[in-house]
């Protein structure tokens, strides 16, 4: 298989005439932190229950590390580790009997399952509160227990499910901190779904996922390559208005995205042409900014639609 | 590090899921006092109130005319004492599944049988423990226990708790919520202990009845756990089982829903819902 952890070809699924996948394709190296970023009902969820073997596609082929999760379930969950959006942990037990309750499942017991059991806990800081219910922990807290438990088998794959999902910004950090730990340490692939674009970015992979079809994918910084060197949001009453003379007065790629008007700076000039947007609009727009292309730049030029607004 | 525990992930044994889901069972019921109290005070108030209501017009024609209803009652009491728990512990697959736990246990690589029956073993553990904390009480109306009778006893709860867990997990496996099952247990389960000779003596019952009651699996359950409790060895006891009949329908039913839930549970794609 290569150096590859993850292998998605074509992979297509339908609920009623809905479709959820629409022929996905796409690949995630050793070692790599992969996002699969898209707006919800994009498909990212079905595509992460189908790769945990907890769902069949209709057709196309899934590969984690070379075994099919359709064919060979049971050699799938044993190269993963799962971490699911919702808590899966048992409330009602204390942090290390859910981390002992999970390797049994695994095979894993005795003296070899309290060691491992021992290294989780400090390796995920949560050593002094093992005998704590998990009732009684933090969320940031729980969520480190969760993904303790994803790891005590030691995967070779780490999938996760919108992993930020009610974390303060300080355990977002803690995560991510993890997460590289994991990769570099355990040579761990991680692939996450989300639809925080912040998270996306850090990533050494990004496929962003719309209405089942991936729409784009490659690395952030080759993404966001593809839109230019800047670009220019300008928010105002009539965006339309805008846009039309921005088209016809400057000869601008101007496009109506939401409420703003977005314009697509591919030779870096963008920062010239501020003072005469100024200039011809004035007091019809509240606001001109100039930034560098983000995964929401692409994510728009590849959809036409504002994934901000998408997402909320 | 990653050798040495990758090795150990190679085989999962079924054993170890059944005794560490058993085992989750146990610690659960033991942390949720609630639980505890409810499933041994529900059955005793039935109990005292129905046994001291009924106990006036009770007259049955059978055999165990001089014994009081109170006394009567008392055997079905403790059967009761053994659905709630039975029925109870394994609904909570339903909780597992809507509060997530039950989706971590899917992709682990053991077979979902082996998780049915762990929780399966649990629920008629718990069961078991209850009948016997009720039939301690057995004494205070005057039923001596030898150790012998108390051994069949427990024996036929046993069987009576496996079988009544595994109709309760069979019948959560497929439900989303524990509204549904409350309908269910008003439903079914409820007339199933009323009409199993818990309440009132098979002989005295209108002849339709007694024909549901002869085709109710719990019947023999009761039928047998009375016998065990009166260490009654004659071959036909007062409602007309055979000890035999008993104890060949309780096995039968308990391995029934054993296997049931276990092939129901391996079926693909079922479960795995969150």
């Amino acid at each position: 298989m290569g150096d590859l952890s993850i292998e998605v070809s074509d992979l297509t699924k339908t609920f009623g005439d809905r479709k959820a996948l629409d022929r996905v394709c796409f690949r995630v190296e050793h070692k790599h932190i992969a996002a699969l970023l898209g707006p919800n009902g994009g498909g990212k969820t079905t595509l992460f229950r189908i790769l945990a073997t907890l769902l069949q596609p209709d057709s196309g082929s899934a590969r984690i590390c070379g075994f099919d999760p359709v064919t060979a379930p049971d050699r799938v969950r044993r190269t993963l580790g799962v971490v699911f959006q919702s808590p899966s942990l048992d409330k009602k037990l204390t942090a290390a009997e859910n981390l002992r309750h999970h390797g049994h499942l695994f095979g894993m017991r005795g003296r070899s399952l309290e060691r491992r059991i021992g290294v989780m806990l400090e390796k995920f800081n949560i050593d002094d509160r093992a005998n704590d219910r998990v009732e009684t922990l933090s969320g940031g807290l729980a969520r480190r227990v969760e993904i303790a438990k994803g790891m005590l088998s030691s995967p070779s794959v780490l999938l996760l499910d919108e992993p930020s999902t009610g974390l303060d910004p300080a355990a977002r950090l803690e995560l991510w901190r993890q997460l590289d730990e994991v990769r570099t340490s355990d040579g761990v692939a991680v692939l996450m779904t989300t639809h925080i674009l912040d998270e996306a970015e850090r990533c050494d992979r990004v496929t962003i996922l719309d209405e089942g079809k991936v729409v784009a994918d490659d690395s952030p910084a080759a993404l966001k390559a593809q839109v230019g060197g800047a670009v220019i949001t300008i928010e105002a009453n009539k965006p339309q208005e805008v846009a039309a003379r921005a088209h016809s007065e400057l000869n601008l790629p101007a496009e109506v995205v939401g409420q703003s008007v977005r314009i697509e700076s591919p030779d870096g000039n963008g920062a010239a042409l501020i003072p005469r947007l100024a200039e011809i609009f004035g007091d019809g727009v509240h606001a001109i900014t100039l930034g560098h292309p983000t995964l929401e730049d692409v994510f728009i030029r590849r959809t036409g639609r504002n994934f901000v607004r998408e997402v909320d | 590090m990653n050798t040495d525990t990758s090795s150990s992930v190679r085989r999962a044994p079924v054993s170890l899921a059944v005794y560490s889901m058993w085992r989750r069972e146990l610690t659960r019921f033991w942390r949720q006092k609630s639980r505890l109290i409810g499933a041994v005070a529900t059955p005793l108030v039935f109990w005292l109130v129905l046994g001291a209501g009924f106990g006036r017009s009770f007259n049955p024609t059978g055999g165990a005319s001089d014994a009081s209803y109170l006394e009567y009652f008392f055997p079905g009491t403790v059967v009761l004492a053994v659905l709630f728990t039975a029925i109870y512990s394994t609904i909570s697959i339903i909780e597992d599944r809507q509060e997530g736990f039950l989706q971590g246990v899917m992709v682990a690589p053991v077979s979902r049988g082996g998780i049915v029956a762990g929780k399966m073993l649990g629920a008629t553990t718990l069961a078991v423990v209850q009948g016997v904390v009720m039939l301690m009480l057995a004494p205070l109306i005057g039923l001596p226990l030898s150790f012998a009778s108390f051994c069949y006893a427990i024996a036929a709860l046993f069987g009576v708790a496996l079988g009544l867990s595994g109709l309760g997990l069979m019948i959560a496996w497929s439900m989303d919520s524990t509204a549904g099952f409350h309908a269910i247990m008003n439903l079914l389960l409820m007339p199933m202990w009323l009409l199993s000779g818990a309440v009132f003596p098979i002989a005295d019952a209108h002849p339709i009845l007694k024909a549901i009651m002869y085709a109710n699996p719990l019947t023999y359950g009761v039928s047998g756990f009375r016998a065990g409790l009166y260490h009654n060895t004659a071959a036909v006891s007062d409602d007309g089982i055979s000890i035999i009949v008993s104890v060949v329908v309780t096995v039968l039913f308990a391995m029934f829903m054993l296997f049931g839930s276990i092939r129901m549970a391996n079926r693909p794609n079922r479960g795995g819902r969150s």
